[in-house]
């Protein structure tokens, strides 16, 4: 496995399912009396996150800690970040502080692989999402996620069927998910408004849907994306009911997908806009269980990134 | 003084001696003995490159360039004259900021600087300049652009376009419809789809040459589009010169050379205003400037400090150096694949803006008469960028470690050496 884990695209289809396999392992001891595994002891991994996300630092810190490491959080707001110190110099800080890996979260696109290919620093560098362009670790753990419901697609996804609905535009979810599901061997549709397709999608190796009803009888995960309302300022729909109407999951909708079929949200939902109350708590919906596999796939990545001692019997002291 | 070119090779093949005295080209032929010699050992002399694009930074930014070390890196490039734009701090939009412009060029003494005025006040695109002033400064600015920014106000670009007819001017636009490209980061693509970052769509840029097309014919007057990117851009102007609307159009180096895929690894060496575009827009490009469609290269030479591109993409500056390695990027793209001759390079890179512009003392035929604004080539040559052996004082270079034909060995501005064996000479130039 390479050194960071900066886009889905890092990984092979082999070496993305050793991940989910890594993360079955850590389930099971995770289910044992010991929770904790001596594996990363001594290493240190940095949380840097230029945006607030409380929920994937927690998830990153969580893992971490479940392997021993030390974690130091930096966040931007109230350090010396939001004074302007660039992220060549908070790179610099982190390298002298002895940093193994750095979980970056930056506003910005590319900013995970500017920070691992510059020269900064010689840590492992995970990107726990970069603007509008990748969230990897949350790719991962919706495929761990689907694998857990559908057993049958254990080995590989062919013949699984996955929509993304929603703000595919500015989704660093959907590219990661669009990337690895597809190179899992799943059949990918993308539905929204066509101002919230990107123009490049011809190159994305998917199905592109602007009709949510005619997509949802014919698939086993429907995934939806958080829709922020300021894109309603932009012009990219004319309102928060008109989206809804057009591409939010209400129990009609839901109704009409099949028995087996599983909602997936990487949250936080807008409840009422994106998905309804009854959906988001349905049978159907997986979402806490997207919250959990979190802290394992997370836990698998720096596993393998940071080449931890075997799994295999060990107990923690 | 008198000194003689010896062993110099023009366009047509034929090798000849060229004396100059007092600035001037004073005898061409053989056996010529006037003076100290310098051999051009049957290199290729033409007359000095001409750049109507030239980012200088002085006043304000001097730490990324001065007019001294842009002018350095002109000369370094076989520029005999550069066309200083306007954005400066303050801007160019005085008599008062050209004419000290033109005089830090002329005390500089590596190459002809010449002035660009701003067409509005501060860049701020609601009133005009004072054009006139201007163009009756010390500075005779004739050339006027808010590049950097678009003339987008339509009745302002009419207005601009009539106002200058008053002095021959000509209204330099940067095309870029600003409502189309809020906080665009690269072109609209399938490049910009896959980085997320905001994409720059070649619509945003043809939308406004239509128009100012269209405006030029209306009110009969002239325009120049500056660094066109896009194949639809150079339909439209092919259509405008059909049409035989006043206007010329402009394309850079690295627009002729690199496209949009070098963006994926996020490096901010290769982020432009406008945007590196598609292979098919690069092709559309060679083929308009080989066929006359694009006028001219305009370098968009482009300095930035280190810290301004050394962070991520969506922080960095927008733009590239160029002086340097302007002519043999446009060797490699328009000479090497048989597009073109050198004798087309010379009339696109001296005699064509030399004539747009109205710099009477450049891009002159060599003959006796013509100023002796000179530029002497190995055109056999080839060469390695090397950022760190620029001239300029930024070293945001896209072809850093490229390998590129043709190297310029000497300069001549005005009868007086300012690059010698590649190297600027500092004092004791032949004069």
């Amino acid at each position: 496995m390479n050194k960071h884990l900066l886009s889905i695209n890092d990984l092979s289809a082999d070496e993305a399912m050793e991940i989910l396999n890594t993360a079955s392992e850590l389930a099971k001891i995770s289910d044992g009396p010991m929770k904790k595994l001596p594996t990363l002891r001594g290493r240190t991994v940095v949380n840097l996150f230029f945006e607030d996300s409380t929920r994937t630092r927690i998830s990153f810190e969580s893992a971490a800690k479940r392997l021993s490491a030390d974690v130091i959080n930096f966040s931007a707001k109230g350090s010396s970040v939001s004074k302007g110190e660039s992220l060549k110099d908070t790179a610099q800080t982190l390298q002298a502080m002895g940093a193994d890996a750095v979980v970056i979260r930056h506003g910005a696109s590319g900013a995970a692989q500017r920070l691992a290919d510059s020269g900064w620093i010689s840590a492992s560098v995970i990107n726990a999402g970069d603007g509008t362009h990748e969230h990897p670790t949350q790719a991962l753990l919706d495929a761990y996620t689907i694998r857990s419901k559908f057993p049958e697609f254990n080995k590989s996804f062919k013949g699984l069927r996955v929509a993304i609905v929603g703000d595919i535009l500015h989704s660093r979810v959907a590219r990661s998910n669009v990337l690895l599901l597809t190179k899992l061997g799943a059949t990918v549709t993308l539905v929204a408004p066509p101002t919230l397709i990107p123009v490049g999608v011809v190159d994305w190796n998917v199905k592109v849907s602007y009709d949510l009803d005619s997509v949802l009888k014919d698939i086993d995960v429907l995934m939806m994306l958080r829709v922020q309302s300021e894109r309603m300022a932009n012009s990219f729909f004319p309102s928060e009911r008109e989206y809804s109407r057009g591409y939010g999951l209400d129990i009609t909708r839901l109704n009409s997908l099949s028995a087996n079929a599983i909602v997936m949200h990487p949250g936080p939902m807008n409840r009422g806009l994106e998905i309804s109350a009854e959906s988001a708590d349905s049978h159907k919906s997986v979402v806490l269980a997207q919250v959990s596999n979190g802290v394992l796939v997370r836990m698998a990545v720096l596993y393998q990134l940071l080449g931890g001692a075997a799994l295999t019997g060990e107990v923690s002291v | 003084m008198e000194f003689t070119i010896t062993n110099a090779r023009l366009l047509d093949g034929s090798v000849v001696d060229v004396s100059v005295a007092n600035g001037i080209i004073s005898e061409i032929g053989n056996g010529l003995n006037k003076g100290e010699k310098v051999d051009a050992g049957k290199n290729l002399l033409i007359p000095g490159l001409v750049d109507l694009h030239t980012h200088l930074r002085e006043p304000g930014r001097e730490d990324s360039e001065t007019v001294a070390t842009g002018s350095m890196a002109a000369a370094k490039g076989g520029f005999t004259a550069i066309s200083a734009m306007a954005n400066t701090f303050p801007v160019a939009d005085t008599a008062g900021v050209v004419e000290q412009v033109y005089r830090l060029g002329q005390e500089a003494g590596f190459c002809d600087v010449f002035p660009i005025g701003a067409v509005t006040q501060g860049l701020a695109g609601k009133s005009l300049a004072e054009l006139g002033a201007m163009a009756n400064s010390k500075a005779r600015v004739r050339i006027f652009s808010d590049d950097g920014k678009c003339v987008s106000d339509p009745l302002l670009m009419r207005r601009a376009l009539e106002y200058v007819k008053t002095f021959n001017g000509i209204i330099a636009q940067h095309a870029q419809e600003p409502a189309l490209t809020v906080d665009s980061q690269m072109n609209e693509g399938i490049v910009s789809s896959k980085l997320g970052l905001v994409g720059w769509p070649a619509v945003a840029e043809e939308a406004i040459i239509a128009r100012d097309i269209l405006l030029a014919e209306h009110v009969g007057s002239r325009l120049h589009i500056c660094h066109l990117t896009t194949a639809g851009g150079v339909d439209l102007v092919r259509f405008a010169k059909s049409r035989g609307i006043n206007v010329t159009a402009e394309v850079t180096p690295h627009h002729l050379l690199l496209t949009d895929d070098l963006v994926s690894n996020y490096d901010p060496v290769f982020k432009v205003n406008p945007p590196l575009r598609t292979e098919k827009d690069v092709l559309a490009l060679r083929n308009g400037l080989a066929d006359g469609t694009i006028d001219i290269v305009g370098t968009d030479h482009a300095p930035h400090p280190t810290e301004d591109k050394d962070c991520e993409w969506q922080s960095a500056a927008f733009g590239m150096v160029g002086l340097e390695t302007a002519l043999s990027v446009v060797v490699k793209a328009m000479i090497d694949t048989k597009l073109m001759s050198w004798a087309d390079l010379v009339d696109r890179m001296s005699i064509a803006p030399a004539r747009i512009a109205g710099y009477a003392s450049h891009g002159q035929q060599i003959k006796v008469g013509s100023a002796a604004n000179l530029t002497i080539i190995d055109t056999n040559a080839n060469w390695i960028v090397d950022r760190n052996r620029l001239a300029s004082k930024s070293k945001n270079t896209p072809f850093e470690g490229m390998k590129l034909p043709a190297q310029v060995l000497h300069t001549f501005l005005n009868g007086k050496q300012v690059l010698k064996d590649g190297a600027i000479m500092n004092g004791g130039a032949l004069e």
